[in-house]
């Protein structure tokens, strides 16, 4: 295709030809992800541990929906794993102490403050989002240590670790949870005004700016959007794990940046969308289900979400230009 | 030009207080955590802890001048802290198998500079964002030091390794030397050498250089490369110092690293800044940490307050950028 027998802008073009790429390479790594495991491990095939991946898969999706808007727009959110963990230890702490519902809503005020916080940081504050975020890592990170003093909070409310373990009419709750939220913002990002300003922004901020759309609110709700989810993420993650302590959060960064990027949303902003980072987390829990059954040592796993992040931005960014160079 | 000279604001402006406003964060943090600390605690301005301090910040500050050369070029290194760790753990391992010191050095700076190539290439020639290069680089050097020492620390070092930190030369200790030592070699390579023209000119403006034709991906993989073998020599007074070395020593020290560069005067953007401003940044830092312990503050308290200057301090650095 040379660019005057193509019928579509260029910019459409590339846009469609690194979708193209982005679907068929993903379709691809979870056939033969899915095949090597079926043939390595007896278990795998099971109901089971189908459930099992689904399960991982939803908490997976949950902990890197609020950054992919975040990534949407251009900007990046490394607090998301300290600031998880914060709400999960004040939630916990609540709970275990017998209230439920404060339990619940400091989860989600943690998270919609600090998310907040970030977004002015990063609008009103003209901080870069990456220097921004890593500050407010390591504040959530120092809080949650004092607020904690290395204790282990155990035994939530049964009513409450519903919503992490059990099932209705044979599905797992966290996967309906995760259908819910990906509906809810498939709809925001691609049938609001909100969702075609976060591409705008994401795909040229000064064409957006110019455009008199207000870019800081935008962004700045966008980051506290991110943060807020991240408060609800930490309740489903409690309710599945059944204790809460210091660190649980520290662990999660990587693996929601894993997810975005497999989900194949461009780190530069407006190109990618929710629905992708769902099929990112379903490649994630199958990575993280197959080093579970072949007995892989947990030491790897922030080895292997490295190289996940890695390769898969890079074979975007090869992949998607190779195409793009074909269709000019 | 004349007019301008002549206009009474500008006539009128002194020195000292046009270098007051333009003075890095750091000088002012620095200034105040010293006269706080004299006054409050009367630990702080002793010779031994001085020197305590200058031998805590000896590591810091050696990883905080390969950061500037990164920052410098508009990009940043998140996997310093794990990649000091790595090294750390690789050199131990390689001494406490009995093999020769240089030998275990040598691979430690290879290593550091193998990751530094890793994330050079594929900022430099792929065209990835930095951070989220180094963020993976991150996880995959963090796994693999965790992988050698299967999560355990490597103990029982020789004695002689020791001497990295412990070592006196001329009356001097070992890591001031080393410490003094990188700021000689990369204030050459920074003001003297077509390495540093670049480095400056990749975060000034790239575009600029790469319409000229100038080919500077070579130049910009040495910039991480010469971070990551900074980091790996850093290592040994930090494992020599522990006694030990621990895959996790490093978490957190990149944080550190930045803080000081920013700190320092260096800013995010168009490769504005120096690496004589990133030694005081570093001292703020080491004094900062050194100042809360003194005071009595935990360690938890003392990593969100860090967090804190660093959102400060770049804060304070984009408005100064707005105003001028």
């Amino acid at each position: 295709m040379s660019a005057e027998t193509s019928p579509l802008p260029a910019g459409l073009a590339r846009r469609i030809d690194h979708g193209v790429f982005v679907v068929l390479s993903r379709l691809f790594a979870i056939s033969v992800l899915v095949v090597a495991l079926a043939i390595l491990s007896p278990q795998f095939l099971s109901w089971g541990n189908f459930a099992n991946v689904m399960r991982q898969a939803s908490v997976q999706f949950l902990m890197a929906a609020g950054l992919t808007i975040v990534v949407l727009t251009g900007g990046i959110d490394l607090a998301l794993g300290a600031i998880l963990g914060l709400a999960a230890c004040l939630s916990a702490s609540l709970m275990s102490q017998g209230h439920l519902a404060w339990g619940i809503l400091a989860a989600l005020a943690v998270g919609l403050a600090a998310g907040s916080a970030n977004g002015l940081l990063v609008t009103f504050g003209r901080i870069p989002p990456f220097i921004a975020t890593y500050g407010m890592l390591w504040i959530a990170h120092g809080l949650g240590y004092v607020f904690m003093k290395g204790e282990v909070i155990y035994g939530l409310p049964a009513g409450f670790r519903f919503i992490g373990t059990g099932f209705v009419l044979g599905i797992p709750v966290p996967v309906i949870i995760a259908a819910i939220v990906l509906l809810a913002l498939h709809v925001m990002l691609h049938g609001t005004v909100l969702g075609r300003a976060i591409y705008a922004i994401g795909g040229n901020p000064g064409a957006a700016r110019l455009s008199g759309m207000p870019v800081r609110t935008r962004l700045a709700f966008v980051y506290a959007l991110c943060g807020l989810l991240s408060g609800f993420a930490a309740l489903v993650v409690i309710a599945r794990v059944n204790a809460a302590d210091s660190g649980i959060g520290e662990d999660l960064l990587l693996p929601a940046i894993a997810t975005v990027c497999l989900g194949g949303t461009s780190l530069f902003g407006g190109v990618g969308g929710i629905a992708g980072t769902a099929i990112g987390a379903v490649i994630l829990a199958l990575v993280l289900n197959g080093m579970n059954l072949l007995g892989v040592q947990t030491f790897w796993q922030s080895g292997v979400m490295g190289a996940i992040i890695l390769v898969s931005v890079l074979a975007d960014q090869v992949g998607g230009s190779k195409l793009v160079g074909k269709s000019t | 030009m004349s007019e301008a000279a002549l206009h009474p604001q500008l006539i009128r402006r002194s020195a000292t207080l046009v270098w007051a406003r333009k003075a890095p964060g750091a000088f002012y943090l620095l200034a105040l955590m010293g006269i706080v600390l004299t006054i409050w605690t009367p630990g702080f301005f002793t010779a031994a802890n001085l020197t305590n301090v200058a031998l805590q910040v000896a590591v810091l500050t050696i990883v905080a001048l390969g950061m500037t050369l990164v920052i410098l070029t508009e990009g940043i290194d998140l996997s310093l802290g794990p990649v000091l760790g790595l090294c750390g753990v690789a050199a131990s391992l390689m001494v406490v198998a009995g093999y020769p010191l240089p030998a275990a050095v040598a691979a430690a700076i290879g290593i550091g500079g193998a990751l530094g190539l890793l994330n050079g290439s594929l900022v430099a020639v792929a065209g990835m964002p930095p951070f989220i290069v180094t963020l993976g680089t991150f996880g995959i050097a963090q796994s693999i030091a965790t992988v050698l020492t299967r999560g355990d620390s490597v103990v029982q070092l020789p004695a002689y390794y020791r001497w990295f930190n412990d070592g006196v030369f001329l009356a001097i200790p070992v890591p001031i030397w080393a410490t003094a030592a990188a700021f000689a070699l990369t204030w050459v390579l920074l003001y003297e050498t077509k390495f540093g023209r670049y480095v400056f000119a990749i975060g000034g403006n790239r575009e600029a250089l790469k319409l000229a034709g100038t080919r500077v991906a070579a130049y910009h993989i040495g910039v991480y490369v010469y971070a990551g073998v900074l980091t790996a020599i850093a290592s040994f007074i930090m494992t020599a110092r522990m006694n030990a070395a621990h895959p996790t020593i490093g978490v957190g020290l990149e944080f550190d690293a930045i803080a000081a560069v920013i700190l320092g005067g260096t800013s995010f953007e168009k490769g504005n800044g120096g690496i004589a401003g990133t030694i005081v940044g570093a001292l703020a830092v080491g004094v900062l940490r050194n100042g809360l312990n003194l005071l009595g503050v935990g360690t938890e308290w003392q990593v969100a307050c860090v967090g804190v200057v660093i959102i400060t301090a770049v804060g304070i650095d984009s408005i100064r950028a707005l105003n001028s």
